[in-house]
């Protein structure tokens, strides 16, 4: 079994961190990327597919992923969305407002055990942000990599994140000239959309993989990590090379309060990165 | 493409693969290879059915018109998918627009042709039935899944 825990030393986890806000950038109507500088002390050292929660004073804590790079941890960085009281509370920071953060929490991606691989990187929504760490990392270490695909699927044209990255990426991750690397779906589309229309497990079976030496990594909604899973499965790529991140109710983050709880695991602590094999079982359980 | 090519060509193809060897053969023989440039329509709602297709290179969008909208695209399909699954049901009608969106190559088999030896070869037409199938089914599962709005805002 791969071992995703960080090591990363970390501070007192309960106790939130002061954070100022650099810069807020509105990506589309419901979500913004909130940069964070601590006010005090060391920058907070991450992995990628590690969380942290963002404390909005008087308002709430919620669990957000990094959307950061983890070689500049002087700058946090974490694309929200708004959809409850807190998220929406941190939709709404401008630079210099102060929010409170502990962490980083949770595993990280199997960015070592990839190494040598293809590797096939799929988003849903507001799945990106979780897995950008993972594309700045491939960059950053570009030839540890064999061919590298990017699957993003979003609502609507409109709801598509990082649009200039996308573009960018579609050359600097290229493995060779002519490939295309990102390949992004959407929903439904309508006017000047140029691209593709369907689920992004459509986009599955174009890729050209050496499916026996391919990791996948994932994110999105259950329900399309679950289909994901099955088109990745039809292609070849072997269950242990299949990663998920998970997103349950997570409140502690560091596996006391068992509000996350997945079976045996807590997706907080021994999450929200998980190997497919450790969490294949209970995906499919309706209680848990 | 040579004939001996189209023939492995096929016999590798996802859809067809698996065929006996002479159903291969006829379907090589059959095959048209077709090529359209951008903004083409490779056929239009309301066209009879006459040919299902097998995308070899670029990008088709299946789009509607609709008034005060105008053109919403369905679905795209690329490299490797089949396109026109409805030729098994004779005298059909297409029932969206298929406009090229990227330079396109595709093979094109003649319906009336694929339903006549269907009809004389009722294993192969059953072959082909299931290939059909899971064409079908692959749609309506990804048609249901978008239906979902999975990335919509949770309730």
């Amino acid at each position: 079994m791969v071992n995703l825990i960080s090591h990363t030393p970390r501070p007192d986890p309960m106790l939130p961190r002061p954070f100022r806000v650099a810069r807020a950038i509105r990506e589309t109507a419901d979500v913004v990327t909130l940069e964070l500088e601590a006010q005090a002390g060391q920058p907070l050292h991450f992995m990628p597919g590690q969380f942290t929660m963002l404390y909005v004073f008087g308002v709430g804590e919620v669990p957000i992923s990094i959307s950061g790079d983890a070689s500049k941890p002087e700058r946090l960085v974490h694309t929200i969305r708004s959809v409850g009281l807190a998220t929406e509370a941190l939709c709404k920071l401008r630079k210099g407002d102060v929010v409170g953060v502990r962490g980083p929490f949770g595993s990280c991606w199997p960015m070592e055990q990839a190494k040598g691989s293809d590797v096939v990187v799929v988003a849903g929504g507001i799945g990106l942000p979780p897995l950008r760490p993972v594309i700045y990392h491939i960059l950053h270490h570009r030839k540890d990599y064999g061919r590298v695909y990017l699957l993003y699927g979003a609502r609507t044209p409109s709801d598509l994140l990082f649009g200039e990255e996308l573009k960018r990426w579609q050359h600097t991750l290229s493995h060779a000239p002519g490939a295309s690397p990102v390949l992004v779906t959407v929903d439904r589309a309508e006017g000047s959309w140029d691209g593709a229309v369907g689920m992004v497990t459509s986009l599955i079976p174009h890729l050209r993989l050496d499916p026996a030496h391919t990791t996948a990594m994932m994110v999105g909604p259950e329900v399309m990590m679950r289909f994901t899973i099955a088109e990745l499965r039809k292609q070849g790529i072997p269950e242990a090379n299949l990663y998920l991140s998970m997103e349950r109710n997570m409140k502690c983050a560091v596996g006391l309060c068992g509000h996350c709880q997945l079976g045996p695991q807590f997706v907080c602590k021994d999450g929200p990165v998980f190997a497919f094999t450790q969490i294949r079982d209970w995906m499919t359980q309706k209680e848990v | 493409m040579s004939r001996a090519n189209l023939e492995h060509y096929l016999a590798e193809h996802p859809f067809f693969r698996g065929l006996h060897p002479k159903d291969i053969e006829w379907l090589a023989g059959l095959a048209q290879p077709l090529a359209f440039e951008v903004g083409d329509y490779l056929y239009r709602e309301g066209d009879a059915s006459r040919d299902f297709y097998v995308i070899q290179e670029g990008l088709i969008r299946l789009e509607v018109h609709t008034p005060g909208r105008g053109y919403l695209t369905i679905q795209t399909l690329g490299p490797g998918e089949v396109l026109g699954w409805s030729v098994m049901m004779p005298e059909t009608r297409k029932t969206f627009d298929a406009r090229i969106f990227q330079t396109t190559r595709l093979l094109a088999f003649d319906a009336v042709a694929v339903r006549k030896r269907s009809e004389e070869d009722h294993h192969l037409g059953y072959e082909l039935c299931k290939r059909f199938s899971r064409v079908i089914g692959e749609r309506l599962q990804a048609t249901r899944l978008r239906l979902l709005d999975l990335y919509g805002q949770p309730h």
